[in-house]
């Protein structure tokens, strides 16, 4: 199967010596020998069903859709599809567990199972990462080297908090809110199960989580842990399908909060639908993060830092650098290197250990990053998209960049969520920060300089909820994240993550 | 048998004949006490020893102190021989903490959380052994298991607390002017632990865990009433990616090895749990020498480290921590 993927229908454009000036070309000794991961250890179920109070059960309705490889085409399981009825009956799990067992458990015992799911995920990571590649389309290092590993580490951070929460907010009561809805995107589908469930639980609710309806593989598998850690029924349940099965959720009137992590227009319909209810909400939504490039950067470092930014996970990345923004004088030998730097960049099956680039999660998100695209032609900005084969059957795109991209430009202002970075200059610091600035969004930006006070100075102006100096796409479940302005509120992770899942008392 | 006077002038006994319905009688309490142990064979007895740069070592000084088994049904003899550490123990202890204490407190909290993590499951795993140890050293079984118990319970707290007191302690600090200032903990260096006589095992547990878990390294002195217990939690400590060094423990007199830990200039702080009123002052004199941050206590009665509000908490992981102030200017 990923031996199939890898071929070509068309050869190459053009080689790599044309793109790049000064590269060495090897010829066809530069290519790769195929190094896919097997599959063959461990076995995807024809069909998953509704995990609901500690067992597995069939929809109401009795329907199931499908979730397909978006690097193949091909099927990989039937998924039940959770209606109004199934919400119900799983926010009535989570409450009957909240109400008898999980609120009254000593917050050390919560603890211990919450580092015993950690546990369960870091045995069972490669293949939990290799589901994820298949469900998703993102390559295996990357869910291999990062999904997982801080999939497992947020489980551990947060188990930690559960008997510490007396330390966490300053003398202040903490107590646990209840039942909380939580629904999660299809860009990070474990490592998001991993930030919404680890500090619910730790802060004593009880959940129920609903998975994105192209990536539910991995959070299902993430019960089957719940399962054989023995963590009390109804504690956690998963409800998978598509928008009306979340908007049940969101609707459900037993339900004390609302986390959301997704696109900005579903984040306001949430926001809207919650006005009137006592539900608590936080929501992480989308961002244009300027990546912004001083003369002074090390430079080559930079460009590893904006490869990083924007086509970490085909750029599927709310915090993706997506705006660079160049000083003038380093315009030209920037954008000479990013092109040099992209030539190198390997597409292809996302199980194969040096793919740098896999699959576009959905025929859905391919289409909108091709208009998207389309848009920026048309304004009269100068594309350039890396010179890669591109598999004959799946979702792709070629990493791509624009310049002399206006600021009022759809591809300057709108989220691509796509391997797609449109490139702008600047000529002094104070024109850096108003462009940076300049945008609804508020998640994230980079700053690279070797001058540590102008990071700081730059740092302080940023609206943006994380800001990285000389480094970018940096997780850690103690550094809390989450957006300024229209990319949200509420923050994950940290000290100050755990507010998101308390009612305080002063 | 008759009396004779020895070179000390005092009155000894002197066996002149051999009984043979003695050595009779003995093989016979023998073979009974084996048999009712273990029912066919003589289990093999284990050489206790000192734990010192991740391995297990006995005294270079050779000398040992006996140490009692309060219940004949385990596999050693009634009496066993535990190294009495020397001056030089304690100073060859010294060296090998100092030189674990770059590369420990280097790792990342996460990575030193999962360590002990590793050893709350390692002593899971050897609960019962912990147990029976507690127990012979004098405890009764349902007590001992409550240590256990609390002792792990223990580990596993200040596993979570490994990479959370640094966002509860640290500050971002307001400075008037174009600064960015915060300060942040960072571990002291060579802590020595003079652990309490009991609870031998929860008493060492709660000293140590929180010392190692901010990044500083240990010389702790075991329980002199029960240093076998000590020694059953260095076989957990070997066992759970603790990096050799980080953690040692010496067996043998506080009285004796405590004053030369407290003078030692490599070592920065010293925690002595000891009822010894003289040797908590002469520890708290002989610091002053380097400046070394010297906390003495009284022995608490077991309830005090039972309970998770007293015998825990973040106080026990400040008080070997210094606090760093870093300056840096925001400008272009």
């Amino acid at each position: 199967m990923s031996q199939e993927i890898t071929k070509v229908t068309a050869p190459l454009p053009f080689t790599r010596k044309d793109v790049a000036e000064h590269a060495l070309d090897f010829g066809k000794s530069w290519e790769y020998a195929p190094s896919p991961e097997a599959t063959d250890h461990f076995k995807i179920e024809p069909r998953y069903e509704l995990f609901i109070g500690g067992k597995w059960r069939t929809p109401k309705s009795g329907k199931y859709f499908a979730t397909t490889s978006p690097s193949t085409e091909e099927k990989l399981a039937d998924i039940a599809e959770g209606n109004a009825e199934d919400v119900d009956l799983a926010v009535k799990a989570a409450r009957h567990a909240y109400e008898r067992v999980w609120s009254k458990m000593r917050p050390a015992e919560r603890a211990k199972y919450i580092f015993r799911i950690a546990r369960a995920i870091q045995e069972k990571s490669r293949e939990l990462a290799i589901v994820e590649s298949m469900d998703g389309g993102k390559p295996i290092k990357e869910s291999r080297d990062v999904d997982l590993p801080l999939a497992a580490a947020h489980f551990f951070y947060h188990a930690g908090w559960a008997d510490k929460l007396d330390y966490a907010f300053h003398g202040r009561r903490a107590r646990p809110l209840g039942v909380a809805g939580q629904i999660i995107p299809w860009n990070f589908p474990l490592l998001m199960a991993a930030w919404k469930i680890a500090p619910a639980l730790a802060c004593g609710n009880t959940v129920v989580l609903k998975p994105a309806e192209t990536t539910p593989l991995t959070a299902l598998l993430l019960a089957k842990i719940f399962e054989e850690a023995e963590l009390p029924p109804g504690v956690v349940n998963i409800v998978t399908g598509a928008g009306e099965t979340g908007a049940a959720l969101v609707n459900h009137p037993d339900v004390d909060k609302i986390a959301f992590t997704g696109s900005t227009e579903v984040g306001k319909r949430i926001q809207r639908a919650l006005a009137g209810t006592k539900k608590r909400l936080t929501l992480e939504l989308g961002g244009k993060a300027a990546n912004v490039i001083f003369a002074d950067a090390p430079l080559d470092q930079a460009i590893e830092g904006i490869v990083q930014g924007i086509f970490f996970n085909q750029g599927h990345v709310c915090c993706a650098g997506s705006r660079l923004l160049v000083e003038e004088s380093i315009h030209e030998p920037l954008v000479r290197k990013l092109r040099d730097r992209m030539a190198t960049l390997r597409l292809g099956d996302p199980l194969d250990k040096n793919t740098d680039i896999g699959a576009i999660n959905s025929k859905m998100q391919l289409e909108k990053i091709a208009a998207l695209v389309d848009s920026g032609e048309k304004d009269g900005a100068e594309r350039f998209s890396a010179p890669c084969a591109i598999p004959s059957k799946g979702y792709w795109f070629a990493p791509t960049f624009f310049t002399g991209v206006a600021q009022s430009s759809r591809i300057a202002r709108e989220e691509i969520f796509g391997p797609v970075l449109s490139v702008l200059t600047f000529r002094t610091p104070d024109e850096a920060v108003e462009k940076a600035n300049n945008t609804m969004y508020g998640l994230s930006a980079g700053i690279w300089s070797d001058k540590g006070a102008k990071i700081f100075w730059m740092a302080q102006r940023l609206k943006a909820g994380v800001v990285w100096g000389n480094t970018y796409n940096k997780f850690d479940p103690g550094s809390p994240f989450g957006g300024y302005k229209e990319s949200g509120f509420g923050r994950e992770g940290g000290r100050q993550g755990l507010s998101a899942y308390v009612e305080l008392d002063g | 048998m008759k009396k004779k006077t020895d070179t000390q002038g005092s009155d000894v006994d002197v066996e002149t004949t051999v009984n043979l319905s003695d050595l009779d009688s003995f093989e016979t309490r023998t073979m009974a006490r084996r048999e009712e142990a273990t029912g066919e064979r003589l289990r093999v007895a284990k050489a206790y020893k000192m734990y010192v740069g991740g391995a297990f070592v006995r005294s270079e000084s050779g000398r040992y102190l006996q140490v009692k088994a309060g219940d004949e049904k385990g596999a050693d003899p009634g009496v066993v021989n535990v190294p009495r550490g020397s001056r030089k123990d304690a100073r060859d202890a010294v060296l090998v903490a100092k030189s674990a204490l770059d590369g420990w407190s280097a790792r990342t909290a996460y990575n030193r959380g999962q360590i002990l993590y590793r050893l709350a499951e390692v002593m899971e795993s050897r609960h019962q052994e912990l147990v029976t140890s507690l127990v012979r050293g004098g405890q009764s079984e349902a007590e001992a298991s409550g240590e256990v118990d609390a002792a792990i319970d223990r580990a596993i707290f200040y596993a979570g607390f490994c990479d959370k007191y640094q966002s509860l302690l640290a500050s971002s600090n307001p400075v008037s002017g174009p600064h960015f200032g915060f300060s942040v903990p960072e571990p002291m260096g060579v802590v020595a632990v003079i652990a309490p006589e009991s609870p031998a095992l929860l008493g060492l547990v709660s000293t140590v865990l929180p010392v190692i878990a901010t990044g500083n390294t240990v010389i702790a002195l075991a329980s002199e009433k029960d240093p076998r217990t000590a020694i059953v939690f260095c076989e957990c400590l070997a066992t759970s990616d603790l990096p050799g060094g980080v953690a040692n423990v010496l067996t043998g007199r506080a009285t004796e090895m405590a004053p030369h830990l407290a003078k030692h200039r490599e070592v920065i702080g010293i925690d002595a749990w000891t009822g010894d009123t003289a040797l908590r002052e002469a520890l708290e004199r002989e610091g002053a020498d380097n400046v070394k941050r010297v906390k003495t206590h009284a022995v608490p009665a077991a309830p005090f480290w039972l309970d998770d509000r007293r015998g825990q908490g973040i106080g026990w992981l400040e008080r070997f921590l210094e606090t760093k102030s870093v300056w840096h200017p925001v400008g272009v």
